[in-house]
């Protein structure tokens, strides 16, 4: 080591014995090749305080100086069922099964909203906290954690507006509603995944920005929101069945309107997806995250 | 008690960071990733187009409990570098830490504040982003709401508050966090005076509570004043170390040049036209060597070594003197008439002690020989430092800097007009401060 300090006078203490006395608090080990768990878990629970600022930070921040507040959360979902029901539900009569056409699209709103909303704020989630991430530390992980939350209370709000819509249209859920919030985090978790990636990728490269919007309108023609899967020719039907949001939303749309019987191959699918996307997204964000500090 | 006082709260081994120099740092285009690929570069580790910087290097250091280090050096010399890796906000490239206990980082006032969320909101989300906990904010809400004095502000959004508000609010949610390390950058202080003092009051406190305390700063005298030990970077590696006043003093000799001196080795390389070529401009203590310190208080010689090419002609040398605000000071001149013969020369004038102000000063060479068309500028500037080493008070009771361009120490006396007004003693030099 050709370190060439010029001590200007003796460290008095170093002979000490009582250096070797190791006072309490937790010892943090800052090295260029230490190997770190891809889930920092323990750091995560330690800052589990700030986790929770930031996400209500997030909820606070979504609808602040608006007139509507929460009631947006119901409002945008309500209107694209109603203007798709208008033209595609009306005027081309896309098929629908037994129930009627809005209450079909609405209930598939529901887990497509809270993918699309959670995949945008999980991508943007670290450029939009630049300064954070420059000027104090922090596991980074919380960023695109806490921006799942604001996603999921919408969902809640909207799975509630679900309610009275079925009553509408007379349609009885069945016991299968008991699963609707596992198809929701089937939704959130696939959403996390291609988040993570998505928001390493977009630190360093503002490209993913510009890509996504168009990217999220190509899944949702490509997901059964507006069409039941029945309409799918066999010929697409395994690159369709590719689509993880398949599986959640035929799911979700099976537990809540009680028709049909529970989607199995597309869950299946939808399950195994979104574990790849997870573990893959978890894995770019790990590699990333040293370096998020000197590219964002 | 001892025992705690001496106990390496913080280590670090040989660290280093690199970065990547340029506008793009380390981003490349979809062209330069395709050609990587085509080429078989894309598995090499580090593209040997790629220039580096190592903002840091070899760092080692030892902090022991208690201990208030002061991190100085010139921008760019890697002080927050080091603070930003030791704060595990950006990745060390080399080497490892290891730091005993809560770290607390304030490199900017209000880090996490949000404009579009109250007072209120913002106190428990920077508490949280500075690392309190919530059981912590909580007990300490009252506290910081009143020491910020916004309480009839508290639900309004914070970016319908004036900046004065809006930094007494941050610093004050900064000023309440406890942990026992604590990393602070100068930014911090940002402000107007009171609020500056305010802020170094702070940290004095967290001193005297046995906290550890890191703190980069341009600030020598806080340095001095604050701080158990420094140490002083040059170009990301520590080259001082020990009590700050002795290394603030290594850094003021070392870092800021008494001049900035350049020799040109021959005349065919040397700045100049057909009769002068510059070899050497440069500065010293009247009574010392170029390099060496100068203060308010020494005269000291400006000198221009130089070639002449030609016998035959007399040149007109003038030395223009600029403070470091750009004010030009003054113009002085000289011409070698009768015309000295050809070589090697040395042209020198004195500026006396007790005339120029403090601060960073450089001059300007033009040479004009006998034609006015021909007037030459040599290029660049010649920079030398005047320090004051009287801490400000030299006469009358003024103390600190001085205003003005200049700094003359000027012989005042005082005479009766009118006798039997009261007996006049005997002429004192004095100097009234001016314009305070």
């Amino acid at each position: 080591m050709e370190t060439r300090v010029a001590a200007l006078s003796p460290n008095p203490t170093i002979d000490d014995p009582s250096v070797a006395a190791i006072p309490e608090g937790p010892v943090t080990r800052i090295s260029a090749t230490a190997p770190a768990p891809l889930f920092p878990a323990t750091d995560v629970w330690r800052f589990r305080g700030l986790l929770y600022f930031l996400t209500l930070r997030n909820i606070q921040l979504r609808y602040k100086q608006t007139a509507f507040g929460f009631a947006w959360a119901v409002f945008q979902p309500l209107l694209i069922a109603l203007s798709l029901s208008m033209f595609l539900g009306k005027l081309v009569t896309l098929p629908s099964g037994s129930v009627s056409y809005l209450a079909f699209v609405y209930a598939a709103m529901v887990p497509w909203q809270l993918f699309a909303q959670v995949v945008n704020e999980v991508s943007q989630s670290l450029n939009a906290n630049a300064s954070l991430i420059t000027k104090v530390y922090f596991p980074r992980l919380l960023l695109p954690l806490s921006s799942v939350g604001a996603g999921l209370m919408d969902a809640l709000i909207r799975l509630v507006v679900l309610l009275p819509i079925l009553a509408h249209y007379h349609i009885r859920p069945t016991v299968a509603i008991l699963a609707a919030p596992l198809f929701m985090l089937l939704a959130v978790l696939c959403a996390l995944g291609a988040g993570l990636t998505l928001a390493a990728l977009n630190a360093r490269y503002r490209d993913v920005n510009q890509a996504l919007g168009i990217v999220l309108q190509f899944l949702f023609f490509a997901s059964p929101v507006a069409f039941p899967s029945t309409v799918v020719s066999s010929r697409w039907t395994f690159w369709y069945g590719l689509n993880p949001l398949v599986g959640s939303i035929e799911g979700f749309r099976w537990s809540v309107l009680g028709t049909g019987s529970a989607p199995v191959v597309p869950l299946l699918a939808a399950a195994i997806i979104t574990a790849v996307l997870l573990v893959t997204g978890l894995y770019y964000f790990h590699r990333a995250e040293k370096s998020f500090a000197d590219v964002i | 008690m001892k025992g705690h006082v001496s106990t390496p709260v913080i280590r670090c081994e040989g660290i280093g960071k690199r970065y990547s120099l340029g506008e793009r740092q380390g981003i490349r285009s979809v062209r330069e990733i395709v050609n990587d690929v085509l080429t078989g570069r894309v598995f090499v580790q580090e593209p040997a187009r790629e220039e580096f910087l190592w903002a840091v290097r070899d760092i080692s250091l030892e902090v022991r409990r208690g201990e208030v280090l002061g991190i100085i050096g010139k921008n760019g010399s890697g002080k927050s570098t080091l603070l930003k890796v030791l704060a595990r906000i950006t990745a060390p490239t080399e080497g490892w830490a290891e730091i005993r206990g809560r770290v607390g980082t304030l490199l900017e006032v209000g880090t996490g504040f949000h404009p579009e969320l109250t007072g209120r909101e913002n106190i428990w989300l920077n508490g949280a982003v500075l690392g309190m906990h919530k059981p912590e904010i909580a007990r300490k809400f009252d506290e910081i709401v009143a020491f910020s004095e916004i309480e009839a502000f508290l639900d309004v959004p914070v970016k319908r508050y004036s900046s004065g508000m809006y930094t007494r609010l941050a610093f004050s949610v900064a000023a309440h966090l406890e942990s026992e390390i604590l990393f602070v950058d100068e930014v911090l202080a940002v402000g107007d005076v009171t609020f500056q003092a305010k802020c170094l009051g702070k940290m004095s406190d967290a001193a005297h509570q046995g906290r550890t305390v890191l703190f980069v700063s341009h600030n020598l005298l806080a340095v001095e004043s604050l701080c158990t030990r420094a140490i002083c970077l040059q170009d990301g590696k520590a080259i001082f170390e020990g009590r700050p006043r002795q290394v603030v003093n290594a850094y003021l000799d070392r870092m800021v040049p008494a001049a900035v001196a350049v020799t040109y080795q021959a005349p065919e390389q040397a700045p100049g036209n057909h009769v002068f070529r510059l070899r050497r401009a440069g500065v010293r203590p009247l009574a010392g060597s170029p390099g060496d310190a100068l203060t308010v208080r020494t005269p000291f010689v400006v000198e221009v070594e130089y070639w002449k090419l030609r016998g035959d002609v007399s040149v007109e040398i003038w030395v223009e003197v600029y403070n470091e605000h750009g004010v030009h000071l003054f113009v002085t001149g000289w011409q070698d008439r009768p015309a000295a013969p050809a070589g090697l020369l040395r042209s020198s004038f004195v500026i006396p002690g007790d005339f120029m102000n403090n601060g960073l000063h450089h001059f300007q060479i033009v040479v004009s020989p006998e034609s006015p068309t021909d007037v030459f500028h040599c290029p660049g500037t010649f920079g030398f430092e005047i320090r004051d080493t009287s801490e400000g008070q030299r006469e009358g009771t003024e103390q600190g800097d001085w205003n003005g361009a200049v700094r003359p120490l000027l012989q005042w006396k005082c005479e009766s007009i009118e006798s039997g007004a009261g007996v006049v003693g005997e002429p004192q030099p004095i100097a009234l401060p001016q314009g305070r």
